[in-house]
């Protein structure tokens, strides 16, 4: 490996938070029958997300990783204000949303499917301009046209010429194309903040890199804040400055991705890690079990029913085994800026590994 | 012929080159394209993709071309003089002649030539159809769309109401309010409209509810979108080609209407329709009187325009609608 | 002898429109408790071959070439030999598995009509084998009267394994087996397909798109491009030290976390893979490849010995470009 290669890449990381995420809860509805309903019967509620704080700063890629049902569509939906929380608020430049429409313009979203993001029935032209006629832009802050604003969006999404484009339609276009169609269509309004839920994983292998270099891009170049949902541990080691994982509904780990992927606090974050494939077949532990029912989550730490360090008697060892059991628990700093809710790793076990 | 670009000629490669490589963002092209060409040429590409796909069905071109010269005939109609059809001025013809050289359809019990009222009829017939189903669409299309829009309280109160005019009998409502608002065309037409629109506000609706969960409409949302945005620029273009699909079909059944109503004597006694003459040659007892080409002929032109809409809408739906076409 | 052997295939899908090369001259063998990993993107021809394999395709399709199942050639098989083998001798387990169990049947039931289909064993012997099978994905035999609905996604991937166990075949055939599963569900279903695959010495052939769950399962490799094998060897070789610059850009996106060269540094390979209607001359991965040099545009590379057991169909290997030229001649 060269010098050069093993260089830190300067990141454009401000401290200032762009975004902040103050306790959202969010509960969906169980649903019973008509007939269950006249039985008396009561559905569980679901909770997707059960207080969840988090902060995204000016120009800074932030992954927030977990199984699927974790609650981190959900959250990312929040942010987007397709969801109204149960309770909790989000916060833009410190500030409650006011005006959706306006706050609407600065966050934009890329969705793991391009192609059901995409209408079929709009020519590539009309998909980037929509954004501009939603919000009845005109012209560009120089006094641009909307055709050249659609073009310079789409220029910076690695379509070129980009007029050669503006006819086409969605499914003339290959799977890394329409991604980058998406992705330039949130382009357009100059955002400030991209979520991005699970923006590769529906993109083949080869391509995935050049999406991922472009969203790295344009956060270099735009200063762009970015939340990026996802499965995989591996892309959040590629692009995420912080990484967050979430547990049914909770963060359980959150810090700098070279912290929390490298020397990580919580079990859990330790059994992704585990089964993150790497070379073949080493007999690593593999977490037993399905991720549990959001309607009925277990008291004590969330995790406590599958935790590896609550079945072996390493907890029950160190004494934390009644809290794990019984005590709910936040998160708390544990290293400069790494921050678990575990009450084993908090009293300083186990070995760190 | 408009050309259909398939294949190889509209894959547009990205760039190609090493990732990472410094990327310049030129600017923006001196060509002048305005939004409104482009929504033009989107337009006229699928109409073109359209028909590409419309003539292959050989059922949709039969179908079409009958239509046609059922259209070619009616606008003849227009411009002829429709004093022929005035019993009062064919005193000198001969009455229930059979069909001849001089009246190939054979003339009815006034001596009028059943020929030129069939012309006639066209006209009438096609007319009622088509204004009757435009009535029915407009109905429909918004009762469909705001009720799957706009789920919940709203969309089960609209669709009762729906529930509540399907399950009329139209023939008994349409004879009480022939009595009531007197025996015209418009009164015809009218209810035509208000009895057929439930059924394609029920497909509209189911349809709107398909579309409604699409990720691009959740996008339009999240790129901040209102309502009236996402219903015109995303679920109305997505439901059109089954509501124009259902158009077709709707005006074959709106002509079957007008006739049987016609026939039952609630029609316009002062306009010549197939339905009308129909009616008149049953009353007149014409098959005992042998006339069968006063019966025969308004009949086959409704069958061949009631087939030909259908043929037409067949076609149409296999093309619109992707898992027909699969089979 | 090979479990399975497949010489010179091809499969060409007719449509409206032409034929379309889906595998174009495609040659590998399995052996009895080996599991050859087959790796690509979405339409280079892999699940193509999986099917081929069963003769799973429309009735006009082209397949051309030998498929020696346990020494018997599957494309000349007569229709009543084929379903024979078609379970008994090879079986499939799809991505789809998911929804692949009929809902309103116990699984017990299911799996028990997989054996019986076969008359392989009496209803009441074919239930104890059901129960074993369960037990033997890592299932408790009570489940045998469960309905799907009542499993888990894994579960159900489990009840999948065992329906391909049930008639005892020589080869598995696994295609996407994993794909719609979670993280570590995905790691349950793939230890414990690697540990029936030891435990019975079968052979399996498995299909996926994810180059990282193939380290974890495979013994080798083989990595495809438009319908052909570019690059094949020990998977360990192939994914640590590709020697074709596609393997290598198919393994970069599979980052290993912890190694700073991928820290920030996404890499993926301009352009799309090509149409199967219209594949480049030459090496068809040229117009995308970072180190192709003129003669990549002109001489079709074959697959070379690259060292370490492994060969690869890339013009850059010492030697290629010379005999190439002379196969060319």
């Amino acid at each position: 490996m060269s010098d050069e290669a093993a260089a830190v890449v300067e990141t454009p990381v401000s401290d200032r938070p762009v975004l902040e995420v103050r306790d959202i809860e969010v509960n969906f509805a169980g649903r019973i029958g008509v007939f269950g309903a006249m039985l008396g019967k009561k559905a569980a509620d679901a909770k997707a997300v059960a207080g969840v704080d988090l902060t995204l700063h000016e120009g800074e890629v932030l992954a927030l990783a977990g199984e699927s049902g974790c609650g981190k569509t959900t959250l990312a939906r929040v942010i987007m204000g397709l969801i109204k929380p149960q309770r909790g608020s989000v916060l833009y430049l410190g500030e409650p949303i006011k005006d959706l429409r306006a706050y609407r313009r600065r966050v934009q979203m890329v969705f793991q499917d391009p192609t059901a993001a995409l209408n079929p029935r709009q020519t590539i032209y009309e998909i980037i301009a929509e954004a501009l006629r939603i919000h009845r832009i005109h012209e560009g802050p120089n006094g641009e046209s909307e055709e050249q604003l659609v073009a310079r969006a789409l220029s910076r999404a690695g379509l070129r010429p980009p007029d050669r484009f503006y006819l086409l339609y969605p499914h003339e276009l290959s799977g890394g194309q329409r991604q980058r169609v998406v992705i330039a269509s949130t382009m357009v309004l100059d955002p400030q903040i991209i979520v991005a839920d699970e923006p590769v994983s529906n993109l083949d292998a080869s391509v995935r890199g050049e999406i991922l270099s472009l969203l790295m891009k344009l956060r270099e170049e735009l200063r762009i804040s970015l939340l990026i949902v996802t499965h995989d541990l591996g892309l959040a080691w590629t692009v995420a400055d912080r990484v967050a994982i979430m547990y049914l509904g909770r963060i359980v780990e959150i810090g700098p991705a070279e912290e929390v992927l490298q020397r990580p606090l919580h079990p859990y974050t330790k059994a992704l890690l585990a089964v993150v494939p790497e070379a073949g077949g080493v007999d690593r532990p593999i977490l037993a079990g399905e991720p549990p029912d959001p309607t009925r989550i277990p008291p004590g730490c969330r995790f406590h029913v599958r935790c590896p360090e609550v079945t072996t008697g390493r907890a029950a060892a160190a004494g934390v085994e009644p809290k794990c059991t019984g005590e709910d628990l936040g998160l708390t700093e544990l290293r400069p800026g790494h921050f678990a809710a575990c009450h084993l790793a908090a009293m300083g076990g186990p070995a760190e590994g | 012929m408009p050309q259909i670009p398939v294949g190889p000629e509209v894959h547009v490669a990205v760039r190609r080159g090493p990732p990472g490589a410094p990327e310049e963002v030129p600017p923006p092209t001196v060509r002048k394209v305005s939004p409104r060409r482009i929504r033009w040429a989107r337009r006229r590409r699928a109409v073109a993709r359209f028909w590409h796909q419309y003539r292959k069905s050989k059922m949709g071109m039969i179908g079409l071309v009958i239509l046609l010269i059922f259209a070619g005939v009616a606008v003849f109609a227009l411009f002829s003089n429709p004093a022929a059809t005035n019993p009062a001025l064919t005193t000198g013809q001969p009455r229930l002649h059979s069909p001849s050289l001089t009246y190939p359809l054979g003339t009815d019990n006034y001596g009028i030539s059943v020929l030129t009222l069939v012309i006639q009829g066209s006209k009438t017939s096609l007319l009622v159809g088509f204004v009757a189903t435009v009535i029915t669409m407009l109905i429909g299309t918004v009762v469909g769309i705001a009720a799957g829009y706009r789920s919940g309280v709203f969309d089960a109160a609209i669709m009762r109401v729906t529930d509540v005019f399907l399950v009329l009998p139209w023939l008994a409502l349409a004879i009480v309010l022939a009595a009531i608002l007197g025996q015209n065309l418009t009164v015809i037409i009218m209810i035509i409209g208000l009895t057929s629109w439930p059924s394609t506000a029920r497909l509209v609706r189911a349809q709107t509810l398909s579309v409604k969960e699409h990720l691009y409409v959740e996008r339009s949302r999240a790129l901040g979108a209102s309502g009236w945005h996402t219903v015109t620029r995303h679920i109305l273009p997505n439901v059109m080609p089954v509501i124009l699909s259902n158009t077709i079909l709707t005006v074959a059944i709106a002509i079957l209407s007008e006739s049987a109503l016609s026939f039952l004597g609630l029609g316009d006694p002062f306009s010549v329709t197939w339905g009308s003459t129909i009616d008149k040659a049953f009353s007149a007892a014409a098959l005992t009187l042998g006339a069968w080409w006063w019966l025969i002929a308004p009949s086959a032109c409704i069958v061949l325009v009631v087939l030909a809409f259908t043929m037409c809408g067949f076609a149409t739906d296999e093309i619109v609608n992707p898992r027909l076409r699969e089979r | 002898m090979s479990v399975l052997s497949v010489r010179d295939l091809s499969v060409t899908y007719q449509t409206t429109g032409g034929g379309v090369p889906a595998v174009r001259g495609v040659t590998f063998d399995i052996d009895r408790g080996e599991v050859l990993g087959l790796a690509g993107e979405s339409g280079c021809g892999k699940s193509t071959i999986g099917a081929a394999i069963l003769r799973l395709h429309a009735a006009a399709t082209k397949i051309e070439g030998t498929i020696l199942l346990d020494g018997e050639n599957v494309l000349e098989m007569k229709p009543g030999r084929l379903r024979a083998a078609r379970w008994s001798g090879a079986s499939i387990v799809f991505q789809g598995a998911l929804h692949a169990l009929n809902p309103v049947k116990r699984v017990g039931d299911q799996i028990v009509e997989a054996i019986t289909t076969h008359q392989l064993a009496g209803d009441r012997e074919a239930k104890v084998r059901a129960g074993a099978l369960l037990e033997q994905v890592g299932l408790p035999p009570r489940r045998i009267d469960d309905y799907p609905h009542e499993l888990s996604g894994g579960q159900k991937q489990r009840i999948m394994i065992a329906m391909a166990l049930a008639c005892n075949p020589s080869l598995v055939i696994a295609d996407e087996p994993t794909t719609a599963l979670d993280v570590i569900v995905q790691a349950q279903v793939l230890r414990l397909m690697r540990g029936l695959e030891r435990e019975l010495g079968l052979a399996m052939l498995f299909i996926t798109h994810d180059l990282s769950v193939l380290l974890e399962v495979s013994d080798r490799l083989a990595i495809m491009y438009a319908g052909k094998i570019v690059e094949e060897g020990p998977a360990e070789q192939v994914f640590h030290h590709s020697r074709h610059p596609y393997t290598a850009a198919l393994a970069a996106a599979f980052p290993e976390i912890g190694d700073i060269r991928f820290r920030h540094r996404p890499s993926g390979l301009g352009g799309d893979p090509p149409d199967p209607q219209d594949i480049p001359p030459g090496c068809s991965f040229h117009p995308r490849c970072p180190k192709a040099f003129e003669d990549c545009s002109s001489v079709e590379p074959h697959l070379y010995p690259a060292g370490d057991g492994r060969r690869a169909a890339c013009l850059l290997i010492e030697g290629a470009l010379a005999s190439a030229k002379d196969g060319a001649r």
